[in-house]
């Protein structure tokens, strides 16, 4: 670490806090936003800086997440720099608006408290919203501290406003886990935030009276696929702005971010992949297992779009077994999400590790260090029988 | 900035301007949205950005690589064209207050069909116009889906063919009366509410400068003739227009700071029959089977036109 980092001031804040304070500080044009368990926080603390005057902030107070985006959609055409803020079905109202938003390269960042799907209705977490739409044209960038989560935001905008990019981002942060709950989280001054963040200068504007633009013309078979390839080629430019901003961003602060972190993986046998809060419980488990002599690592993404497979197959090349602990329910393929990408990117490079995938955590259930001790367990019972059957498997699912 | 409300329309000066919705777009011959939306924007003098859900008016404009808009134009999706100029003006507001833009007045316009407005997209106008954003919104309302092909709407009148009502052997045409919704608007008590159709030119172009000096929101429910869904001749549109306005099935009103307010009262006024002769979609009701629903929408109109004159007489002074 750099020895002339910066010192922020230190506070006790939930996730959710973290968040609104980031966006105090972004002081963005436009916030259009509708509160939903376990986002809410943000909404309400955003609401008290707005009738306090600690920002200037056009808020609007929406009718639905529809609204919102909508509102930030057309807020970002006009040349603002818009946030808004969504977990679970306010993010699946959004589903069509998503992919509106993306189409146009609008720089508008979501933070997403991530929150099960109904039904049953749940509002405690798993990672259904987030990875739903992860195809949608958004950057997604995943928090596993409430530190993180503060981060994440602020390096978001300059991530999706920076000229070879123009994406959304969707900063996601485990509902309740680390929404609700208070770690110490540093919190730069508000000038160097300032300074950092700077202001968004779009291309184009609606409110350039004097060079009227289109926006959402139709296409039929002569352009939609023409138009649809730099949405491909901005994504794939992502990762070089994801790292550099990562790094930039250390500097001033002393924290560095990756498009994956490793913990304990270099010399490790059996490794665990995960997004999210839960890489804490598999720290803790590496920890324990290392102990015992047990060669353990993980492997935690911090950005899952654009998949990061270069980065993956590097990190866990070698390795004896794999396990992909997943937080989603997700019906009808073999494996989960986050499986399948990491599974396409060795194939695709030839590397043949075992892997399995594990549902763990869903609507909100406890996922502790034992369970994935007992995960690291399996892998190495696979890393002696080399039978990896059955793929697909549960963490801490009851028979009733 | 307060903007003075020069209501006066001068025939001479708005030809010699030139149309914000270039010649050339796709609307059908005889189609009233190009006609409607040329007599809106020539009535405001200042900058407009225009926003259209999806809907003929869009498809027939924003054909990629053409545009007929010569102002700020944007079409998001079919059900928030509200929020999506609230966010367009939100941002007006603080790049304003914050110096990053010039200071000058800009008009925003949302130019929807009656699916838009009455149906899918009512949640979006309705917390827009809570809200308050200053902004005009243009119910273009043909009392039905017609970009999909003449499918009934909440804005279709009882007992009408469309697609989605067709005439059958056991149904004669749509079983439910259309909503209220100038009346909807109303109840939101914002500054400037009016119903309005293109015949009358120069009530629907007092109207939007009435409309477009307001400071918060305002909406005009427009009546849009439609040559193909209501199965009518294309030279016909202004006619049909007005047919509507003298048979009553279309009052022309406005809601002035909460003040009602009759705009024209038919003398006489023309019996429906006339209505239903003049379109194909109502062929069916003037067959004799069924006179008795063309006795059932008499009675409602007049209701309906009763209730609006005693409303207007309780404001008159
Ligand atoms: C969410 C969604 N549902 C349905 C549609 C299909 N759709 C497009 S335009 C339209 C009807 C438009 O009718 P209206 O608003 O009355 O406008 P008009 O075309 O009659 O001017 C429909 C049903 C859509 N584009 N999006």
């Amino acid at each position: 670490m750099s020895g002339n980092r910066l010192k922020g001031e230190l506070k006790a804040l939930e996730g959710d806090n973290a968040v609104a304070e980031a966006m105090r500080q972004i002081n963005p044009d436009v916030v259009a936003a509708y509160p939903i368990t376990p986002q809410t926080e943000i909404v309400m603390t955003f609401s008290e800086f707005v009738a306090n005057g600690l920002v200037d902030t056009e808020f609007l107070a929406v009718e639905s997440e529809h609204a919102a985006l909508s509102a930030c959609i057309g807020a970002a055409l006009a040349g603002a720099r818009a946030l808004t803020a969504t977990c679970g079905p306010g993010l699946a109202l959004m589903w069509e608006m998503l992919w509106i938003a993306s189409s146009w390269r609008l720089p508008i960042i979501m933070n997403v408290v991530n929150r099960a799907f109904s039904s049953p209705l749940n509002i405690l977490c798993s990672h259904d919203d987030a990875m739903g739409s992860r195809d949608a044209g958004w950057i997604q960038l995943y928090a596993e501290s409430q530190q993180e989560a503060y981060d994440n935001t602020l390096q978001a905008v300059r991530i999706a406003e920076h000229p070879d990019i123009l994406l959304p981002v969707m900063c996601c942060l485990d509902g309740f886990v680390l929404g609700h709950t208070l770690e110490p989280v540093e919190v730069l001054p508000d000038e160097v935030v300032k300074e950092w963040a700077g202001t968004y200068n779009p291309c184009y504007s609606l409110l350039d009276i004097d060079h009227p633009v289109t926006y959402g013309a139709a296409d039929f078979t002569d352009y939609y696929f023409e138009h649809k390839r730099p949405q491909w080629e901005a994504m794939e430019r992502a990762p070089k702005v994801i790292l550099d901003i990562g790094e930039e961003f250390g500097k001033v602060t002393g924290r560095y971010y990756h498009l994956v972190d490793s913990y304990r993986l270099d010399d490790a046998d059996v490794a665990v992949v995960v997004l999210g809060a839960t890489s804490g419980a598999v720290r803790v488990a590496v920890d324990r297992l290392r102990k015992n002599g047990i060669k353990a690592g993980m492997l935690k993404l911090r950005c899952f779009r654009p998949f990061p497979a270069q980065q993956v197959v590097q990190a866990l090349q070698g390795k004896k077994a794999v396990a992909i602990l997943e937080r989603v329910a997700f019906f009808g393929a073999e494996a989960s999400p986050v499986f399948l990408e990491v599974a396409t990117a060795f194939y695709l490079r030839g590397v043949s590790t075992k892997l399995i995938n594990y549902t763990y955590g869903l609507g909100g259930r406890d996922t502790v260090p034992g369970q994935i001790c007992g995960v690291f367990q399996d892998l190495i019972d696979i890393t002696q029988t080399g039978k990896t059957e059955p793929i697909f498997r549960y963490l801490g699912l009851r028979d009733f | 900035m307060v903007v003075e409300a020069k209501t006066r329309i001068n025939l001479r000066e708005i030809s010699n301007k030139e149309d914000k919705l270039a010649p050339g777009h796709r609307l059908c011959l005889g189609c009233a949205e190009g006609i409607v939306v040329r007599q809106v924007l020539h009535a405001i003098d200042y900058p407009v950005v225009v926003c259209s859900p999806t809907g003929c008016l869009e498809i027939c404009t924003g054909l990629f690589p053409y545009t007929a808009w010569r102002v700020p134009w944007v079409h998001s999706a079919f059900e928030n064209a509200a929020s999506t100029i609230a966010g367009v003006e939100a941002a007006y507001r603080a790049l304003k207050r914050r110096g990053k833009i010039e200071d000058r007045v800009i008009k925003f316009v949302v130019f929807a069909g009656d699916g838009a407005t009455y149906d899918i997209g009512l949640q979006w106008l309705s917390g827009a116009l809570e809200r308050g954003h200053t902004f005009l919104y243009i119910c273009l309302n043909n009392e039905a889906y017609m970009n999909t092909g003449i499918q009934r709407s909440s804005a279709t009148l009882k007992w009408t063919w469309t697609t989605t009502t067709p005439v059958g052997k056991v149904i004669p045409g749509k079983k439910e009366s259309r909503k209220d919704m100038t009346a909807i608007i109303a109840a939101h008590n914002i500054p400037y509410v009016a119903q309005a159709a293109p015949h009358a030119w120069r009530d629907l172009m007092t109207k939007v400068r009435k409309a477009i000096a307001v400071d918060g929101p305002s909406f005009i429910n427009i009546l849009c003739p439609c040559v193909r869904g209501w199965r009518y001749n294309s030279k016909d549109t202004i006619a049909i227009s007005k047919l509507a306005a003298d048979t009553c099935v279309w009052p022309l009103y406005e809601v002035d700071h909460g003040i009602w307010r009759l705009n024209y009262k038919p003398s006489p006024q023309r019996p429906l029959t006339d209505w239903f002769l003049s379109q194909g979609r109502f062929s069916h009701l003037v067959a004799p089977d069924n006179a008795n629903l063309v006795i059932e929408l008499q009675q409602c109109i007049d209701q309906e036109w009763a209730k609006l004159e005693k409303l207007c007489q309780c404001f008159a002074d």
